[in-house]
């Protein structure tokens, strides 16, 4: 469970606002949470495998999704240390934005300001491709 | 030794949705309507809550939950109007999430709340990837970011269900043009509701509280009709 080393709930004694703090969180960065609910899943179905170890973890990572994949790298290499996971390869494969015509289904890839169908010009379109987050599989022995 | 592959298929932050779904249901129980306001840093999202707080505390009990990296600066400001707040601090991160909200909502009576504001940190990518149990998404852009945000951030904008357009009074200063920002906003979102409003002046705030007053109590009546159906 993500954040589950949060300190005690700290009570503010001059104002009466009930003060959460998170401040001393060993990990603050974005990639710290995602990095180690990916973790634990990945943890969680190596377990349900009785696998003994983890080597490759794929991923499928939008461009909206906010996520950086050297950042999770980064926190990987710390947080899977003594794991089943510890020295697994992580596989980002990126997703580009991309965009559904309402009017006449026209799939595309949006640029700066451009935004209208090129096939139809209509300005309304759906996003379809790019908010992905999520693991596709592990490699396990 | 042969190695194996799992199919997962499963979203990383599936443990965070599955923590909304547990806030939201604990909302609901307590018919408390609940906003999640995001925004970048410095659109109007504490003024909006103020603006709230001194047209209704009067008739409707209010709640905040404040997210901020640090600091209890816009708390002591909800606080200063008597209203029940909790401040979280995410000490460094970009977001709240389901189980943050979740300590917020331990620290609130919520049996004496009706409407509830969960301020978000100031972001316009991370915070609309986490669920955090609300009824509705509200976004605030307002005027001086510019009218090409929705292109730069488009999922939030996407999946907000309303969208306040803030500091109109500054208009005359700026090259915003409100016909190309609604074109690209309904263009991404054709459900969306655009409230252009000035929390400065009150300009256009009241179209707003309309529209608030009536989610207020469609949300009272489907608690009342929901005790009505289990008695």
């Amino acid at each position: 469970m993500p954040f589950s080393h949060l300190p005690a709930l700290l009570h503010s004694s001059i104002m009466k606002i009930a003060h959460l703090n998170y401040l001393h969180r060993e990990e603050p960065m974005h990639e710290a949470g995602i990095t180690e609910s990916m973790l634990s899943l990945a943890l969680e179905k190596a377990g349900e495998a009785q696998a003994k170890k983890i080597i490759r973890i794929n991923l499928v990572i939008g461009e909206l999704s906010g996520v950086v994949g050297d950042c999770v790298q980064f926190y990987f290499d710390a947080l899977s240390k003594n794991t089943i996971a510890e020295g697994a390869a992580l596989n980002f494969e990126s997703k580009p934005v991309q965009i559904r015509c309402r009017k006449c289904r026209a799939v595309f890839s949006p640029t700066n300001h451009q935004w209208a169908c090129p096939e139809c010009h209509e300005m309304s379109a759906e996003i379809v491709s790019g908010r992905e987050c999520y693991m596709e599989s592990i490699e396990v022995e | 030794m042969a190695v194996k592959v799992i199919t997962v298929g499963e979203k990383i932050l599936g443990t965070n949705d599955a923590k909304a779904e547990e806030n939201k249901n604990r909302l609901e129980k307590n018919g408390i309507f609940t906003i999640n306001i995001m925004s970048s840093p410095g659109a109007g999202k504490t003024s909006l809550i103020l603006a709230a707080i001194k047209r209704f505390s009067r008739d409707i009990r209010i709640g905040v939950v404040e997210g901020d990296v640090a600091s209890s600066v816009d708390a002591e400001k909800v606080n200063a109007l008597g209203i029940p707040v909790v401040q979280i601090n995410t000490g460094g991160g970009c977001h709240l999430d389901a189980f943050m909200v979740e300590k917020g909502l331990n620290n609130l009576n919520l049996e004496e709340i009706d409407l509830l504001f969960i301020e978000n940190v100031g972001n316009l990518i991370c915070p609309n990837a986490y669920l955090l149990g609300e009824d509705i998404r509200l976004m605030i852009a307002s005027m001086p970011e510019g009218d090409d945000k929705p292109y730069k951030y488009p999922a939030m904008f996407a999946d907000s269900d309303v969208v306040i357009l803030n500091k109109t009074d500054l208009l005359p200063y700026l090259d915003f043009s409100e016909k190309s920002f609604r074109e690209v906003v309904t263009g991404l979102n054709p459900d969306v509701i655009i409230f252009p409003v000035s929390c400065k002046t009150g300009s256009g705030l009241t179209a707003w509280f309309t529209w608030l007053e009536g989610a207020l109590k469609a949300k009272k009546k489907s608690k009342s009709d929901g005790k009505n159906k289990h008695s």
